[in-house]
C-alpha cells in the first residue's frame, strides 16, 4: 500500500484535523467544524471517526475497533483491515491493551484508564436539531447556553410515558457549559462519560463536526429534580458469563421464542469467561 | 404619576433602506398601563412593536427599560445575549397568529411550562402544577393539558399562547393584533379574558391593532400612527371620541356599525 500515505489521508488534512481536535479539547464539549474529505467507506458508517482515529494514529498504536460491543461486525473487521492496510499497526480486541479505540455505538465496560483515547462516531451531531432547524439559530442557542427547550422534551416523555423515554444518545451538559450528543451510546453508558481518565473524541464526517470531552471533565445526563436520571437495568445476569450491572444484548436462540441475554461488550465477556476480567 | 415609567422610548426610527419604517416615535409606559397603538396596515404600529421588542434593529432612538432592581437599561444597546435574557424573565409577546408564538409539535403543558424550563425551573411536579394553574386561568380544561395545540380552535390556542407569555410573571408583554382572524364571540371572550388578566396582574402591555374597539376595551392610552409617524396620542376615550387630528377622524368614522 505504498501508494497511500501512513493511515490514508495526506498530511495536510491531518494537521487540519488535528487542530480542530485540538480546539475541541480545550472547548469540551463543543462542536468545532472541520473539512471533513471524502473517505472510501459511505456516510454513516463512521467516515468522522475514521478521520479522526487516521489523523491521531501513530505507528506505535495499538488498535481497538468495536461496533455496538463486538470486534468481529462487519463494520469492526472492515474498519480494523482499513487501518492494518494503511498503517500496520497492532490490533487488538483486548481493551487494556489498546491505546486507541474506535468505536460505534458503545463505551466498553473495562475501565478506561489515563493516556487511551476513544473515538466515537456520530451521525448527528446538534442535540437541538430536532427542535430548531436552523444551523444559525442553534449555533446562538449555545454561545448563549438557551438549553430550557431541551428539558421541554424530557417533559413531554415523561408526560407520555411516565419516564423519559430516550435509550441511546441521552443529551449531556459537558463541563457545565456546552449540551451535547453523546452519539448514539445507549443511556447506560452515559455515566461512563462523566470524568473518564481517557481522552474521549467525537466526530460526524457528514455533518464535518468534531467535539471532545478531555480527561477527567464533568459530564451529567439532563433530568429533572423529582425524576432523577436512571441507567437501563436487567434482571438476569450475562448468560454466558455471569456479569451483572453491564448492558446485555437480547439473542433470538431458535424459532420457538428461545432468547438470551448476553454482554454486548464481546471483549469484557471473553475476558471473564477466561476468568481474568474484572467485576 | 410620581413612579418612574417602565418604558420610556424617545426618537425610535427604523428606515427599510429609502422607505421610512418609523420615524421619531416617542412615548413612555407606566407599569400598570395598557398602550394600545392604532393605524391602518403599513403604518409602522408592527415595525415600532418589532423594534421596542428587539426583533428588529432599529435605525436610530433610545427605548429604556426600567429592569426589576430599578436601574434603567438601552434596550437597542444591549447585546443579543442581554437583550433574549431581559424578553425571556422580563417580557411576552403575544402573536397574532398563535402559530408562531407556540410550539405546535408538543403538548398544551410543555408549551406552558417552557418558559419556566428556559427560566432553570428543573421540577417536573412544579412545572406541570404551574402549567395546571395557568391552563385554569385562561379557561382551558385541566383535561386539556397532555393534548397537542393542533386539536385547539383558534380561539383556545390564543388562549394557551397568553398562559405561555403570562407563566413567567412578565412586566411588560407585547400584542400584535392579539384578536385578529378570530370570529367576533371568540374575541369578546378573548377581550374580557385579557382585560380581566391585565387588571389582576397589573401588566403593562402595548396592544398593536387596527380595531378601534379592541382598543376601546383593552387600552388605557391610544397612539395613532400614520406614514410611520405618530400623528395624535391621548387617552383612549378622548382620542375616540374627541379626535383632533384629521386622520384619526377619518378613522374613527370608517368603523362600521352594524
Amino acid at each position: 500500500m505504498t501508494a497511500y500515505n501512513f493511515a490514508f489521508l495526506d498530511e495536510q488534512t491531518k494537521r487540519m484535523i488535528r487542530r480542530a481536535v485540538l480546539k475541541a479539547v480545550a472547548i469540551p464539549g463543543y462542536q468545532v467544524p472541520f473539512g471533513s474529505r471524502e473517505m472510501p467507506l459511505s456516510y454513516g458508517w463512521g467516515t468522522g471517526g475514521v478521520q479522526v482515529t487516521a489523523s491521531v494514529i501513530g505507528p506505535d498504536d495499538v488498535l481497538k475497533v468495536i461496533d455496538q460491543g463486538a470486534d468481529d461486525t462487519t463494520n469492526a473487521v472492515s474498519l480494523r483491515q482499513f487501518f492494518v492496510r494503511t498503517t500496520g499497526v497492532r490490533t487488538t480486541t483486548r481493551t487494556d491493551e489498546a491505546t486507541l479505540i474506535q468505536t460505534r455505538h458503545r463505551i466498553p465496560e473495562t475501565a478506561l484508564r489515563a493516556g487511551q483515547i476513544v473515538v466515537l462516531q456520530v451521525p448527528i451531531p446538534e442535540p437541538l436539531r430536532w427542535l430548531e432547524p436552523r444551523e444559525t439559530e442553534t449555533r446562538t442557542m449555545h454561545a448563549l447556553e438557551e438549553y430550557g427547550v431541551m428539558w421541554v422534551r424530557l417533559y413531554e416523555d415523561i408526560t407520555r410515558h411516565g419516564r423519559v423515554e430516550t435509550a441511546y444518545d441521552y443529551p449531556v451538559v459537558v463541563n457545565d457549559r456546552y449540551l451535547m450528543r453523546p452519539s448514539p451510546i445507549p443511556k447506560f453508558d452515559n455515566p461512563k462519560l462523566d470524568r473518564n481518565p481517557a481522552l474521549l473524541l467525537f466526530g460526524a464526517g457528514r455533518e464535518k463536526r468534531i467535539y471532545a470531552v478531555p480527561p477527567h471533565t464533568r459530564v451529567r445526563s439532563l433530568d429533572f429534580v423529582d425524576h432523577p436520571f436512571k441507567v437501563e437495568a436487567w434482571e438476569e445476569p450475562c448468560a454466558l458469563c455471569g456479569a451483572r450491572a453491564v448492558f446485555l444484548d437480547e439473542i433470538v436462540v431458535d424459532d420457538k421464542g428461545g432468547r438470551m441475554f448476553v454482554c454486548s461488550d464481546t471483549d469484557f465477556c471473553e475476558r471473564r469467561r477466561a476468568g481474568e476480567a474484572p467485576r | 404619576m410620581t413612579e418612574a415609567p417602565l418604558l420610556g422610548v424617545r426618537g425610535l426610527t427604523r428606515y427599510y433602506g429609502e422607505r421610512v419604517g418609523c420615524r421619531d416615535v416617542g412615548f413612555d409606559l407606566w407599569p400598570g398601563e395598557v398602550l394600545g397603538i392604532v393605524g391602518e396596515s403599513g403604518s409602522g404600529k408592527t415595525t415600532v412593536l418589532a423594534c421596542l421588542s428587539g426583533r428588529l434593529p432599529a435605525s436610530g432612538g433610545r427605548v429604556e427599560f426600567r429592569r426589576r432592581d430599578g436601574s434603567m437599561v438601552d434596550v437597542l444597546a444591549l447585546s443579543e445575549a442581554e437583550r433574549r435574557r431581559l424578553a425571556r424573565a422580563d417580557w411576552g409577546f403575544v402573536h397574532q397568529d398563535a402559530r408562531e408564538g407556540l410550539r405546535m409539535s408538543v403538548s398544551a403543558g410543555a408549551n406552558v411550562g417552557e418558559p419556566l424550563m428556559a427560566l432553570g425551573a428543573r421540577h417536573y411536579g412544579e412545572i406541570r402544577g404551574a402549567a395546571l394553574e395557568w391552563l385554569a386561568q385562561v379557561e382551558i380544561g385541566a383535561d386539556r393539558i397532555d393534548d397537542m395545540p393542533e386539536t385547539f380552535s383558534g380561539g383556545m390556542r390564543q388562549r394557551l399562547q397568553l398562559a405561555r407569555n403570562l407563566v413567567t410573571r412578565p412586566r411588560l408583554v407585547f400584542m400584535d393584533e392579539p384578536t385578529g382572524g378570530l370570529d367576533v364571540s371568540v374575541q369578546a371572550r378573548l377581550l374580557d379574558l385579557l382585560r380581566g388578566l391585565v387588571t389582576d396582574l397589573g401588566l403593562a402591555a402595548i396592544v398593536v391593532t387596527h380595531d378601534l374597539a379592541v382598543t376601546r376595551l383593552l387600552a388605557h392610552r391610544l397612539l395613532v400612527m400614520r406614514e410611520g409617524q405618530i400623528v395624535e396620542s391621548g387617552l383612549t376615550d378622548q382620542v375616540l371620541d374627541d379626535p383632533q387630528h384629521p386622520y384619526t377622524q377619518l378613522l374613527v368614522s370608517s368603523v362600521l356599525h352594524p
